[in-house]
């Protein structure tokens, strides 16, 4: 007797059957399809997902039940006390009713296996092989579709090939909660398609025949595009070759792709990949198979977001700035040299040396610049944080986020109830989102967004809102019963994201409301990097292993692992990006280290390009030619993610190793600075990725005291005056992002940027729905369509860094600001309009 | 006294060869005549209009069991159609410093774009110049063909060229045949590509 049910799980009621002559005791409600697969019983399907909801609609896994008149989908069918059940294995009745579905599938499905993307991958491929007829018994013309229909700029359909089987819709409805596809028409005709109206519109305006996409056979004008997140994940689910990808369409066969595990590089989410490569090149990414971070699922920034590596402006070699003042290609010794001079000198000046790291890199390479600072610097001048922030944020990262795992996703299942401040969990971290949508789906959670809207995440959470103007969060995450009460219940979690460091007092005021509920705080960044590099110490105030700068316990610790003397490492905490731009730009830092910082991210991008031009000697690690780079004295390429072994910290707090996937020459910015080291006469022991994670995994807790959580108070919402409004912004997922360039068909499905603005506003002005809208400061303006959106009086929204939409640098200001509201586009020649594509 | 008898006796074997079959070929000024199914240098075959029959399917690659193969698929348009149909090979490469001449990715070619020819001068001097490319493996225009990208010539639709292929087979018509043999073909239309 075979038993499915865990050992241990006592309480769980179970069944005892019998499947192909095997008695089995299963728990009570299990599907059949599970139970048998549990034993080893494969029965084909195609419908049947494990993490969708049962459908039956393909009724290729029919099995005979004993007793019953006809096969049962097994798919559907929950087991139950001595039932008596044969497969295919064992009963011809079941055998031959799966040929018979088979037979009919196939009818109307094309024989162009040798085009069709998903040949070699296909599970109807496979499964006619094992199950099917040998042979056809239909003569006659299959039903044709015009094809490929591109049902957004990036999903294919190809309606000949669909089996109906609902995989895609479900996910859709179910898992991302974005009903853009569903079935359409009757009978032999009936198909899947999307919508010819705009009841499902949502934010998008516009049809995917605008875009500069596919040159194909395209959905009718009016058509609403499949402009979903997460349709990568259904391309990735269909059994059949239905959905393909525009981006890997005909690039590759399966059984010549190598498979590669991976980690996303893109957002702190941490999903599994797998990356499949051929000679030397990536075709093509897919969700990784992890139930406890990503499930099976990732989003599209994800899947198709990786072609930036293979850019044209790869930096290949080392490059220095010669005599004539341009930059010159330069031997690997020549630039670490010239590299580690300018850094002695500077070191050694009066305003000693910074380090900006940007949120990129891995917890190895995070750790190796955040020693490298310490040991070879002698200096605390180090920040990841490549975006609007606060020293009241430093002092929360240090007390409540470093080394801290509080929060994971399972807790997210099991929560009662979540507060969401600061962040925009589709748009920031979208796995986290569809985690939240689990929970909201299973019932008996709730979740409540402290936002200036309930954006269309939020909707599709079913949310309640607790409408905050930008730069009020923290009055009313101190003050409002409403979020305290909700964070009152058990298992009620406090999800703060990095946006919260924008408004004074947020932060303190959450890790303090934490406290006094009792409710699990998560503090969520939107960067890969970000979480690593605050356990890996690249903040002005914390040392590797959230060790406090200003403990001498701390310190000493430290000094002892490195084996240093005494008084290398600096007591006092360094300085922020922010100061150190500030300083920079106007000559006070005698040298940077920079390595994948984009100058349009921090607050002020013109400041920033200033303090780079004005900086005594600038050094950049990159991947690709950047602003960086351009105004750097010495550029040392870097390998990208795919070229190299490393690790990701997610928001969890969860370690996400991966391996090297393809082998090229490129270097890790560990290796890169342990060179440097050297020419400055310094051993820091960063060259092998493996003698990092070894230095890193030695590393003891510390026995110095934790940083006491900050106590800033709040200042409230900025207050408008008469044509003036309080910006509230955040990131599209598909936006500027550098990491998004060369991917042009994944662009096509980026939100539309719009002005969003609530009733009272627009009357005021007199613009209605789409009307250009100017939203200016004194440095720049920027127009674009208005959306007319609940939102508090006085409040504007726009795109952080969306096409035409660059906040931070075309107006210099980020959310809780106040800027220009006015109707129609500026009079004049706009001299800083937003970027565009 | 034996020296003369033994090379009297050498001479004679010597004299006697005279009499028999000439082993030795001239080559190459005469070429000698393979049989007629001789694994020799592969044709990626055109439609009788001369659109390319390859679809860029990978199928020939992955039966290859020397890994000589590399096909890389590509999109036609309607501005830029290389062959029937929706798929094309934008790169094919066979490298005859791998090729074993086994023919199973004539077997495994769903369109009977790829065969063989009874070409076997196949030495270079050089390895970069044994991995022929697709410009190298197409078989040559015949009158009446079109040098592709162009429309499709005959038919709406892809099926108008798969069904009719049996009956009109384009350069496939003797392309398995010898060089030798290409003017005594049947419909005289055979040709089985020159040497590159």
């Amino acid at each position: 007797m075979a038993d499915v049910v865990k050992a241990g799980s006592n309480g769980v009621e179970t069944v005892t059957l019998t499947i192909d002559g095997v008695e089995v005791t299963a728990p009570k409600g299990a599907l059949l399809i599970r139970v048998a697969e549990q034993l080893g019983i494969e029965i084909p399907r195609f419908c049947d997902h494990p993490l969708l909801a049962p459908a039956g609609a393909c009724r290729q896994c029919l099995v005979e039940v004993e007793g019953q008149r006809k096969p049962v989908a097994s798919c559907t069918q929950t087991v139950a006390d001595g039932m008596v059940v044969k497969t295919q294995l064992t009963s011809p009745v079941a055998k031959k009713a799966q040929a018979g579905i088979m037979e009919l599938l196939l009818i109307n499905h094309p024989l162009d296996c040798p085009m069709c993307d998903k040949g070699g991958e296909c599970p109807l491929q496979n499964q006619a092989m094992s199950t099917g007829r040998t042979d056809t018994r239909f003569h006659d013309h299959k039903r044709e579709y015009p094809k490929p229909v591109a049902i957004s700029t990036q999903v294919l359909l190809d309606r000949e090939r669909c089996v109906l089987c609902q995989r895609c819709t479900r996910f859709s409805d179910e898992i991302a909660g974005d009903r853009f596809i569903d079935l359409m028409d009757r009978s032999a005709a009936e198909q899947i398609g999307v919508y010819r109206d705009d009841a499902f519109s949502g934010d998008h305006p516009r049809s995917a025949i605008d875009e500069p996409g596919y040159e194909q056979e395209t959905a009718e004008p009016g058509d609403e595009p499949f402009n979903s997140y997460f349709s990568g994940n259904t391309v990735q689910i269909c059994p059949v070759g239905a959905l393909t990808g525009t981006q890997y369409r005909f690039r590759a066969r399966p059984f010549d792709l190598v498979s590669s595990p991976s980690v996303c590089e893109h957002c702190s989410a941490g999903c599994a990949q797998r990356t499949d490569h051929r000679r030397g090149k990536v075709m093509r990414r897919l969700a990784g198979d992890d139930p406890a971070v990503n499930e099976e699922w990732n989003c599209d920034k994800g899947r198709w977001g990786f072609r930036y590596a293979t850019a044209s402006d790869r930096i290949t070699n080392p490059m220095v700035r010669r005599e004539d003042g341009e930059l010159h290609e330069a031997s690997w010794s020549e630039a670490l040299e010239m590299a580690a001079e300018g850094l002695r000198n500077a070191r050694d000046g009066a305003y000693g040396v910074g380090v900006l790291t940007g949120g990129r890199l891995t917890v190895e390479d995070a750790y190796a610049y955040a020693k490298f600072a310490r040991v070879a610097l002698r200096t605390n001048d180090i920040d990841f944080r490549a975006r609007p922030l606060s020293n009241e944020e430093a002092d929360f990262l240090g007390s409540t986020v470093v080394g801290g795992t509080d929060v994971t996703y399972a807790d997210v299942d099991a929560a009662s109830a979540a507060v969401v401040v600061g962040l925009e969990p589709e748009e920031e971290c979208p796995i986290l989102f569809l985690r939240l949508r689990k929970a909201y789906r299973k019932g008996g959670f709730a979740v409540t967004a402290v936002a200036p809207f309930l954006s269309r995440g939020f909707t599709k959470l079913d949310a309640a809102l607790v409408e905050a103007v930008p730069g009020g969060e923290a009055d009313l995450l101190r003050d409002d019963p409403r979020v305290a009460e909700t964070l009152r219940a058990p298992g009620a979690l406090l999800i703060v994201g990095e946006r919260l460091a924008t408004v004074p007092g947020g932060l303190s005021a959450a890790a303090e409301l934490a406290a006094r509920t009792g409710a699990k705080l998560a503090w969520v960044p939107r960067r890969a990097g970000d979480r690593g590099a605050v356990d890996a110490g690249c903040l002005p105030n914390l040392l590797p292993g959230g060790r406090p700068v200003i403990e001498a316990t701390a310190r000493a610790e430290l000094a002892g692992i490195w084996d240093l003397e005494a008084g290398i490492i600096p007591s006092r905490p360094g300085r922020s990006t922010d100061q150190m731009v500030a300083d920079a730009a106007v000559g006070r830092l005698g040298a940077l280290v920079v390595a994948g910082v984009d100058p349009a991210d921090l607050a002020d991008p013109r400041l920033a390009e200033q303090a780079l031009d004005n900086v005594g000697f600038l050094v950049s690690l990159e991947v690709r030619r950047s602003a960086v780079s351009r105004r750097a004295d010495v550029v040392f390429p870097v390998a990208p993610v795919v070229e190299k072994a490393g690790s990701f910290v997610d928001w969890e707090g969860r370690l996400r190793t991966f391996d090297r996937v393809l082998t090229t020459t490129a270097m890790t910015d560990a290796r890169v600075l342990d060179a440097i080291a050297a020419q400055l006469g310094v051993a820091l022991g960063t060259g092998d990725v493996n003698a990092v994670r070894r230095e890193l995994g030695g590393l003891p807790a510390t026995r110095a005291d934790r940083i006491e959580p900050p106590r800033v108070s709040g200042i409230g919402a900025a207050r408008p005056g008469d044509g003036e409004a309080v910006l509230a912004t955040w990131h599209h997922l598909i936006d500027l992002s550098r990491l998004l360039e060369g991917d042009e068909y994944l662009a096509g499905t980026a939100r539309v940027p719009v002005v969003r603005l609530g009733k009272v506003l627009a009357e005021r002005l007199g613009v209605a729905e789409g009307d250009p809208v100017t939203v200016g400061t004194e440095r720049g303006a920027l127009t674009l369509p208005a959306a007319i959106t609940e939102l508090p009086d006085g409040v504007v929204w726009v795109p952080t860094n969306s096409p035409g939409a660059t906040v931070r640098r075309t107006l210099g200001v980020t959310a809780g600001a106040v800027v220009k509201v006015s109707a129609g586009a500026p009079a004049g020649p706009i001299l800083a309009s937003g970027g565009s594509r | 006294m034996g020296a003369v008898t033994d090379s009297v006796k050498g001479f004679g074997v010597t004299f006697s060869h005279l009499f028999r079959k000439v082993v030795t070929t001239d080559y190459p000024f005469e070429q000698p005549k393979t049989a007629p199914r001789y694994h020799g240098r592969h044709i990626l075959n055109r439609h009788p209009d001369g659109l390319e029959k390859c679809i860029g399917c990978e199928l020939c690659a992955w039966a290859c069991p020397a890994d000589a193969i590399y096909v890389q698929g590509g999109d036609n348009t309607d501005e830029q159609r290389f062959s029937p149909g929706e798929r094309y090979a934008s790169v094919y490469q066979i490298n005859y410093a791998r090729c074993i001449f086994c023919g199973l990715c004539i077997e495994a070619c769903p369109t009977r774009s790829l065969t063989m020819s009874n070409e076997y001068e196949l030495a270079r001097d050089n390895r970069r110049d044994l991995i022929f490319t697709k410009e190298q493996l197409l078989a040559p225009l015949l009158p009446g063909m079109e040098h592709p990208p162009h429309p499709m010539r005959l038919g709406d639709s892809e099926k108008d060229y798969y069904v009719g292929a049996l009956t009109n087979p384009g350069t496939s018509a003797g392309a398995e045949r010898a060089p030798w043999s290409q003017q005594h073909t049947a419909d005289g239309s055979g040709s089985a590509g020159e040497l590159s």
